[in-house]
Protein backbone atom coordinates (compact mmCIF):
# COMPACT_ATOMS: atom_id res chain seq x y z
CA UNK A 1 0.00 0.00 0.00
CA UNK A 2 1.45 3.57 -1.07
CA UNK A 3 -0.89 5.65 0.26
CA UNK A 4 1.74 8.70 -0.19
CA UNK A 5 0.59 10.09 -3.37
CA UNK A 6 -3.20 10.88 -1.94
CA UNK A 7 -1.79 13.35 0.50
CA UNK A 8 0.13 15.81 -2.02
CA UNK A 9 -0.99 18.80 -0.70
CA UNK A 10 -0.84 17.64 3.28
CA UNK A 11 2.94 16.61 2.47
CA UNK A 12 3.32 20.00 0.54
CA UNK A 13 2.46 22.12 3.32
CA UNK A 14 4.93 20.29 5.69
CA UNK A 15 7.63 21.29 3.21
CA UNK A 16 6.41 24.51 3.36
CA UNK A 17 6.39 24.32 6.86
CA UNK A 18 10.01 23.68 6.47
CA UNK A 19 11.09 26.31 4.77
CA UNK A 20 10.31 28.53 7.97
CA UNK A 21 12.41 26.27 10.35
CA UNK A 22 15.49 27.81 10.46
CA UNK A 23 19.05 26.66 11.54
CA UNK A 24 19.86 27.52 15.12
CA UNK A 25 23.26 28.13 14.54
CA UNK A 26 22.95 30.05 10.92
CA UNK A 27 19.61 31.88 11.60
CA UNK A 28 18.97 32.86 7.76
CA UNK A 29 19.21 29.50 6.25
CA UNK A 30 15.61 27.08 6.61
CA UNK A 31 15.95 23.37 6.68
CA UNK A 32 15.47 23.33 2.77
CA UNK A 33 17.96 25.65 1.75
CA UNK A 34 20.54 23.72 4.06
CA UNK A 35 18.86 20.28 2.27
CA UNK A 36 18.66 18.35 5.37
CA UNK A 37 15.57 17.00 5.32
CA UNK A 38 15.59 13.98 3.15
CA UNK A 39 11.64 12.66 2.88
CA UNK A 40 8.32 13.37 4.30
CA UNK A 41 6.35 11.00 4.40
CA UNK A 42 2.56 11.97 5.83
CA UNK A 43 0.64 8.52 6.19
CA UNK A 44 -2.89 9.89 7.66
CA UNK A 45 -3.23 13.49 7.03
CA UNK A 46 -4.21 15.85 10.17
CA UNK A 47 -7.87 15.73 9.44
CA UNK A 48 -7.68 12.26 10.10
CA UNK A 49 -5.26 9.99 12.41
CA UNK A 50 -2.27 12.89 11.99
CA UNK A 51 0.75 10.25 11.20
CA UNK A 52 3.56 11.67 9.76
CA UNK A 53 6.88 10.26 9.28
CA UNK A 54 10.41 12.75 8.59
CA UNK A 55 13.20 11.77 7.50
CA UNK A 56 16.04 14.04 8.18
CA UNK A 57 20.18 14.09 7.71
CA UNK A 58 22.58 15.93 10.07
CA UNK A 59 25.78 18.49 8.27
CA UNK A 60 28.52 16.99 10.04
CA UNK A 61 28.77 13.85 13.02
CA UNK A 62 28.84 15.97 15.96
CA UNK A 63 26.21 19.10 15.02
CA UNK A 64 24.77 19.96 18.40
CA UNK A 65 21.79 21.39 16.12
CA UNK A 66 20.21 18.10 14.95
CA UNK A 67 18.67 17.37 18.29
CA UNK A 68 16.93 20.99 18.17
CA UNK A 69 16.32 20.51 14.70
CA UNK A 70 14.62 17.46 15.08
CA UNK A 71 12.12 18.51 18.00
CA UNK A 72 11.59 21.78 16.50
CA UNK A 73 10.45 19.93 13.31
CA UNK A 74 8.25 18.31 15.68
CA UNK A 75 6.43 21.03 17.36
CA UNK A 76 6.23 22.73 14.17
CA UNK A 77 4.18 19.97 12.61
CA UNK A 78 2.08 19.08 15.80
CA UNK A 79 0.58 22.87 15.07
CA UNK A 80 -0.75 21.41 11.91
CA UNK A 81 -2.65 18.96 13.62
CA UNK A 82 -0.42 15.69 13.33
CA UNK A 83 -0.90 13.63 16.38
CA UNK A 84 1.87 10.79 16.04
CA UNK A 85 5.14 12.35 14.32
CA UNK A 86 7.80 10.28 14.20
CA UNK A 87 11.56 11.79 12.63
CA UNK A 88 14.15 9.30 11.29
CA UNK A 89 17.70 10.36 10.89
CA UNK A 90 19.75 8.31 8.38
CA UNK A 91 23.21 9.42 7.38
CA UNK A 92 22.92 8.02 3.92
CA UNK A 93 23.76 9.39 1.13
CA UNK A 94 26.39 11.67 3.42
CA UNK A 95 25.14 15.05 3.04
CA UNK A 96 26.67 17.33 0.77
CA UNK A 97 26.95 21.30 0.65
CA UNK A 98 25.56 20.01 -3.25
CA UNK A 99 22.32 19.88 -1.59
CA UNK A 100 22.09 23.62 -0.31
CA UNK A 101 20.38 25.97 -2.29
CA UNK A 102 21.26 28.60 -4.42
CA UNK A 103 19.13 30.80 -3.07
CA UNK A 104 20.35 29.79 0.21
CA UNK A 105 23.93 30.66 -1.11
CA UNK A 106 22.74 34.71 -1.50
CA UNK A 107 21.53 34.47 1.82
CA UNK A 108 24.72 33.10 3.40
CA UNK A 109 26.39 36.17 1.48
CA UNK A 110 24.11 38.82 2.49
CA UNK A 111 24.44 37.66 6.11
CA UNK A 112 28.27 37.57 5.87
CA UNK A 113 29.32 33.88 5.28
CA UNK A 114 31.29 33.43 2.76
CA UNK A 115 28.67 30.15 0.87
CA UNK A 116 30.51 26.77 -0.02
CA UNK A 117 32.19 26.97 -3.87
CA UNK A 118 33.61 23.70 -5.35
CA UNK A 119 36.35 25.68 -6.99
CA UNK A 120 37.46 25.59 -2.68
CA UNK A 121 37.13 22.86 -1.91
CA UNK A 122 39.89 22.46 0.90
CA UNK A 123 39.34 26.28 2.46
CA UNK A 124 42.26 28.17 1.69
CA UNK A 125 43.34 31.54 0.64
CA UNK A 126 41.24 33.77 -1.81
CA UNK A 127 37.67 32.64 -0.66
CA UNK A 128 36.06 35.95 -1.90
CA UNK A 129 35.20 38.59 1.15
CA UNK A 130 30.98 38.36 1.62
CA UNK A 131 31.41 42.10 2.64
CA UNK A 132 33.90 43.93 0.49
CA UNK A 133 34.09 40.59 -2.75
CA UNK A 134 37.92 40.93 -2.31
CA UNK A 135 39.64 37.74 -3.49
CA UNK A 136 42.99 39.09 -1.12
CA UNK A 137 41.83 37.21 1.75
CA UNK A 138 43.67 34.83 3.71
CA UNK A 139 42.64 31.54 5.63
CA UNK A 140 43.30 32.05 9.73
CA UNK A 141 41.95 28.44 10.60
CA UNK A 142 39.90 25.47 8.79
CA UNK A 143 37.26 25.23 11.83
CA UNK A 144 35.04 28.12 12.37
CA UNK A 145 32.43 29.20 14.85
CA UNK A 146 30.70 25.63 13.80
CA UNK A 147 31.50 22.20 12.55
CA UNK A 148 30.31 23.31 9.00
CA UNK A 149 33.03 26.72 8.93
CA UNK A 150 36.21 27.84 8.55
CA UNK A 151 37.77 31.52 9.06
CA UNK A 152 38.90 33.94 7.20
CA UNK A 153 40.29 37.16 7.16
CA UNK A 154 39.62 39.95 4.38
CA UNK A 155 43.11 41.63 3.57
CA UNK A 156 41.25 44.59 1.90
CA UNK A 157 38.43 45.20 4.19
CA UNK A 158 40.12 43.56 7.41
CA UNK A 159 37.24 42.12 7.97
CA UNK A 160 37.06 38.85 9.54
CA UNK A 161 34.52 36.18 8.17
CA UNK A 162 33.11 32.58 8.38
CA UNK A 163 33.42 30.11 5.05
CA UNK A 164 31.25 28.15 4.47
CA UNK A 165 33.02 25.10 4.19
CA UNK A 166 32.37 22.81 0.91
CA UNK A 167 31.54 19.15 1.93
CA UNK B 1 29.61 -13.25 13.05
CA UNK B 2 26.90 -10.77 14.58
CA UNK B 3 29.14 -10.96 18.15
CA UNK B 4 32.55 -9.79 15.82
CA UNK B 5 30.53 -7.42 13.84
CA UNK B 6 29.19 -6.16 17.17
CA UNK B 7 32.59 -6.05 18.77
CA UNK B 8 34.45 -4.20 15.47
CA UNK B 9 31.57 -1.68 16.02
CA UNK B 10 32.23 -1.03 19.39
CA UNK B 11 35.85 -1.07 19.05
CA UNK B 12 35.17 1.95 16.63
CA UNK B 13 32.96 3.75 18.35
CA UNK B 14 35.27 3.58 21.69
CA UNK B 15 37.97 4.82 20.07
CA UNK B 16 36.24 8.11 18.67
CA UNK B 17 34.62 8.60 22.05
CA UNK B 18 37.90 8.15 24.46
CA UNK B 19 39.70 10.57 21.67
CA UNK B 20 36.79 12.70 21.62
CA UNK B 21 36.23 13.08 25.47
CA UNK B 22 40.57 13.45 25.98
CA UNK B 23 40.27 16.13 23.58
CA UNK B 24 37.34 18.00 25.15
CA UNK B 25 39.65 18.76 28.39
CA UNK B 26 41.11 21.31 25.73
CA UNK B 27 37.97 23.39 25.64
CA UNK B 28 39.11 26.89 27.08
CA UNK B 29 42.55 25.93 27.17
CA UNK B 30 43.58 25.91 23.48
CA UNK B 31 47.52 27.90 23.41
CA UNK B 32 45.48 30.25 20.92
CA UNK B 33 41.66 30.78 20.65
CA UNK B 34 41.24 29.33 16.98
CA UNK B 35 43.27 26.43 18.02
CA UNK B 36 41.30 25.60 20.75
CA UNK B 37 38.00 26.38 18.70
CA UNK B 38 39.71 23.82 16.19
CA UNK B 39 40.22 20.73 19.19
CA UNK B 40 36.67 21.40 20.18
CA UNK B 41 35.32 21.29 16.60
CA UNK B 42 37.65 17.65 16.22
CA UNK B 43 36.11 16.69 19.41
CA UNK B 44 32.36 17.47 18.06
CA UNK B 45 33.19 15.36 14.96
CA UNK B 46 34.55 12.61 17.15
CA UNK B 47 31.94 11.81 19.55
CA UNK B 48 28.92 12.27 16.68
CA UNK B 49 30.69 9.77 14.98
CA UNK B 50 30.76 7.29 18.52
CA UNK B 51 26.91 7.84 18.86
CA UNK B 52 26.27 6.76 15.32
CA UNK B 53 28.50 3.95 16.02
CA UNK B 54 27.02 3.08 19.76
CA UNK B 55 23.24 3.55 17.99
CA UNK B 56 24.34 0.84 15.33
CA UNK B 57 25.78 -1.45 18.22
CA UNK B 58 22.81 -0.80 19.99
CA UNK B 59 20.69 -2.39 17.31
CA UNK B 60 23.30 -5.06 16.76
CA UNK B 61 23.40 -6.08 20.59
CA UNK B 62 19.23 -5.42 21.00
CA UNK B 63 17.42 -5.71 24.31
CA UNK B 64 17.27 -2.37 25.96
CA UNK B 65 20.91 -1.45 25.21
CA UNK B 66 20.77 2.19 23.83
CA UNK B 67 23.81 4.72 22.59
CA UNK B 68 23.62 5.98 26.03
CA UNK B 69 23.99 2.53 27.96
CA UNK B 70 27.12 1.61 26.09
CA UNK B 71 28.82 4.85 26.56
CA UNK B 72 27.89 5.07 30.29
CA UNK B 73 27.49 1.81 31.58
CA UNK B 74 30.27 -0.61 30.04
CA UNK B 75 33.18 -0.85 32.54
CA UNK B 76 37.04 -0.71 31.40
CA UNK B 77 37.46 -4.48 30.58
CA UNK B 78 34.40 -3.91 27.87
CA UNK B 79 35.89 -0.82 26.00
CA UNK B 80 37.97 -1.88 23.34
CA UNK B 81 39.50 1.26 22.06
CA UNK B 82 43.37 1.73 21.13
CA UNK B 83 45.22 2.31 23.70
CA UNK B 84 46.80 5.09 22.05
CA UNK B 85 43.63 7.14 22.76
CA UNK B 86 43.50 7.03 26.17
CA UNK B 87 47.46 8.52 26.40
CA UNK B 88 47.04 11.66 28.87
CA UNK B 89 47.35 14.54 26.67
CA UNK B 90 50.40 15.90 28.22
CA UNK B 91 51.33 19.24 26.19
CA UNK B 92 50.03 20.61 23.17
CA UNK B 93 52.47 18.68 21.37
CA UNK B 94 51.32 15.13 22.94
CA UNK B 95 48.04 16.08 22.24
CA UNK B 96 48.88 16.75 18.22
CA UNK B 97 50.92 13.55 17.79
CA UNK B 98 48.39 11.82 19.09
CA UNK B 99 45.63 13.11 17.12
CA UNK B 100 47.57 12.93 13.67
CA UNK B 101 48.81 9.45 14.54
CA UNK B 102 45.06 7.97 14.93
CA UNK B 103 43.95 10.15 12.05
CA UNK B 104 46.15 9.14 9.70
CA UNK B 105 45.04 5.83 11.07
CA UNK B 106 41.26 6.48 10.55
CA UNK B 107 41.95 8.02 7.27
CA UNK B 108 43.19 4.48 6.05
CA UNK B 109 40.32 2.60 7.89
CA UNK B 110 37.04 4.29 6.86
CA UNK B 111 38.85 4.55 3.21
CA UNK B 112 38.61 0.52 3.33
CA UNK B 113 35.71 0.16 5.38
CA UNK B 114 33.38 2.54 2.91
CA UNK B 115 34.03 -0.54 0.56
CA UNK B 116 32.99 -2.74 3.16
CA UNK B 117 29.74 -5.36 2.82
CA UNK B 118 28.01 -4.60 6.10
CA UNK B 119 26.39 -1.00 4.13
CA UNK B 120 25.82 0.55 7.65
CA UNK B 121 29.43 0.73 8.51
CA UNK B 122 30.11 1.76 5.05
CA UNK B 123 27.69 4.56 5.41
CA UNK B 124 29.00 5.48 8.73
CA UNK B 125 32.79 5.71 7.30
CA UNK B 126 31.96 7.65 4.44
CA UNK B 127 30.54 10.31 6.25
CA UNK B 128 33.60 10.40 8.85
CA UNK B 129 35.58 10.11 6.04
CA UNK B 130 35.29 13.62 5.29
CA UNK B 131 35.69 15.10 8.76
CA UNK B 132 38.84 12.88 9.22
CA UNK B 133 40.44 14.79 6.45
CA UNK B 134 40.15 17.46 8.00
CA UNK B 135 41.69 16.53 11.24
CA UNK B 136 44.62 14.89 9.44
CA UNK B 137 45.43 18.43 7.47
CA UNK B 138 44.93 20.30 10.38
CA UNK B 139 47.11 17.98 12.71
CA UNK B 140 49.79 17.42 9.97
CA UNK B 141 50.04 20.58 9.84
CA UNK B 142 51.11 21.25 13.61
CA UNK B 143 53.38 18.31 13.34
CA UNK B 144 55.10 20.21 10.65
CA UNK B 145 54.77 23.76 12.52
CA UNK B 146 56.35 22.09 15.95
CA UNK B 147 58.89 19.31 14.96
CA UNK B 148 60.65 22.64 12.08
CA UNK B 149 59.61 25.26 14.51
CA UNK B 150 61.47 26.28 17.50
CA UNK B 151 64.44 24.05 19.15
CA UNK B 152 61.67 23.82 22.22
CA UNK B 153 58.64 22.53 19.95
CA UNK B 154 60.99 20.50 18.12
CA UNK B 155 62.25 19.01 21.87
CA UNK B 156 58.75 18.42 22.89
CA UNK B 157 57.10 16.59 19.80
CA UNK B 158 60.31 14.60 19.73
CA UNK B 159 59.72 13.50 23.52
CA UNK B 160 55.95 12.92 22.76
CA UNK B 161 56.77 10.58 19.71
CA UNK B 162 58.92 8.40 21.69
CA UNK B 163 55.76 8.70 24.28
CA UNK B 164 53.57 7.62 21.90
CA UNK B 165 54.88 5.56 19.29
CA UNK B 166 54.82 2.32 21.44
CA UNK B 167 51.19 2.65 21.01
CA UNK B 168 50.90 2.48 17.72
CA UNK B 169 51.49 -1.42 16.69
CA UNK B 170 48.49 -2.23 18.29
CA UNK B 171 46.36 -0.40 15.66
CA UNK B 172 47.52 -2.94 13.19
CA UNK B 173 47.59 -6.07 14.86
CA UNK B 174 44.18 -7.46 14.22
CA UNK B 175 41.85 -8.68 16.87
CA UNK B 176 39.69 -11.72 16.70
CA UNK B 177 37.22 -9.98 15.79
CA UNK B 178 38.41 -7.75 13.11
CA UNK B 179 40.18 -11.20 11.52
CA UNK B 180 36.42 -12.95 11.41
CA UNK B 181 35.15 -9.75 9.46
CA UNK B 182 37.89 -10.46 7.13
CA UNK B 183 39.20 -6.65 8.22
CA UNK B 184 43.22 -7.30 9.17
CA UNK B 185 44.46 -4.24 9.73
CA UNK B 186 47.85 -5.25 9.10
CA UNK B 187 46.59 -4.29 5.44
CA UNK B 188 46.81 -0.75 6.60
CA UNK B 189 50.01 0.16 7.87
CA UNK B 190 52.16 0.77 4.78
CA UNK B 191 49.81 3.43 3.73
CA UNK B 192 49.75 4.71 7.08
CA UNK B 193 53.71 4.23 7.87
CA UNK B 194 54.37 5.96 4.47
CA UNK B 195 52.18 8.98 5.59
CA UNK B 196 53.54 9.06 8.92
CA UNK B 197 57.08 9.24 7.95
CA UNK B 198 57.06 11.88 4.95
CA UNK B 199 55.08 14.06 7.70
CA UNK B 200 57.86 13.47 10.22
CA UNK B 201 60.50 13.73 7.81
CA UNK B 202 59.61 17.13 6.97
CA UNK B 203 58.94 18.06 10.47
CA UNK B 204 62.79 17.07 10.95
CA UNK B 205 61.76 14.06 13.22
CA UNK B 206 62.78 10.24 12.40
CA UNK B 207 61.78 7.13 13.33
CA UNK B 208 65.18 5.45 13.01
CA UNK B 209 65.43 4.77 16.56
CA UNK B 210 62.45 3.18 17.20
CA UNK B 211 63.19 0.40 14.11
CA UNK B 212 62.90 -2.59 17.11
CA UNK B 213 60.64 -0.73 19.55
CA UNK B 214 58.55 -2.45 21.97
CA UNK B 215 54.75 -2.52 21.01
CA UNK B 216 52.53 -1.98 23.79
CA UNK B 217 48.80 -4.03 23.02
CA UNK B 218 45.71 -5.02 24.84
CA UNK B 219 43.19 -2.49 24.77
CA UNK B 220 41.44 -3.72 21.55
CA UNK B 221 40.81 -7.32 23.91
CA UNK B 222 39.83 -4.65 26.92
CA UNK B 223 43.17 -5.14 28.59
CA UNK B 224 43.48 -1.31 29.20
CA UNK B 225 46.47 1.00 30.68
CA UNK B 226 45.11 2.79 34.48
CA UNK B 227 44.63 5.68 32.12
CA UNK B 228 41.40 4.73 31.14
CA UNK B 229 40.04 4.28 34.73
CA UNK B 230 40.24 7.90 35.39
CA UNK B 231 38.55 8.93 31.60
CA UNK B 232 35.47 6.14 32.74
CA UNK B 233 35.41 7.77 36.03
CA UNK B 234 34.94 11.08 34.86
CA UNK B 235 33.04 10.18 31.62
CA UNK B 236 30.41 8.21 33.30
CA UNK B 237 30.17 9.86 36.75
CA UNK B 238 26.24 11.33 36.94
CA UNK B 239 25.28 8.33 35.14
CA UNK B 240 26.43 6.03 37.85
CA UNK B 241 25.59 8.19 40.38
CA UNK B 242 22.24 9.06 39.26
CA UNK B 243 21.15 6.16 36.86
CA UNK B 244 18.92 7.40 33.92
CA UNK B 245 19.40 10.98 34.90
CA UNK B 246 18.41 13.01 31.76
CA UNK B 247 18.77 17.17 31.57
Amino acid sequence: MNGTHLHTEATQACWELMDQIYDPEIPVLSLNDLGIVRVIEVKSPPADAGIIEVTITTTYSGCPAMDWIANTIKMELSTLGYQSITIKHTIFPAWTTDWMAERGKEKLKAYGIAPPEKRFNIPTDGIPCPQCKSEHTRLLSEFGSTSCKALLQCQDCGEPFDYFKCH
Amino acid sequence: MQQALLDYTLYLSDNSLILGQRNAAWCGHGPVLEQDIAITNITLDLIGQSRILYQYAAQLKGGDATEDSLAFLRSEREYKNCLLVERPNGDWAQTILRQFLFSCFQRELYTQLTKEKDSTLAAIATKALREVSYHYRWSREWVLRLGDGTAESHTRLASALENLWPYTGELFKGADYELALGLDPAMLYTNWLSAVQSTLKEATLSLASFASCFMQTGGKTGIHTEELGFILTDLQYMQRTYPGCDW
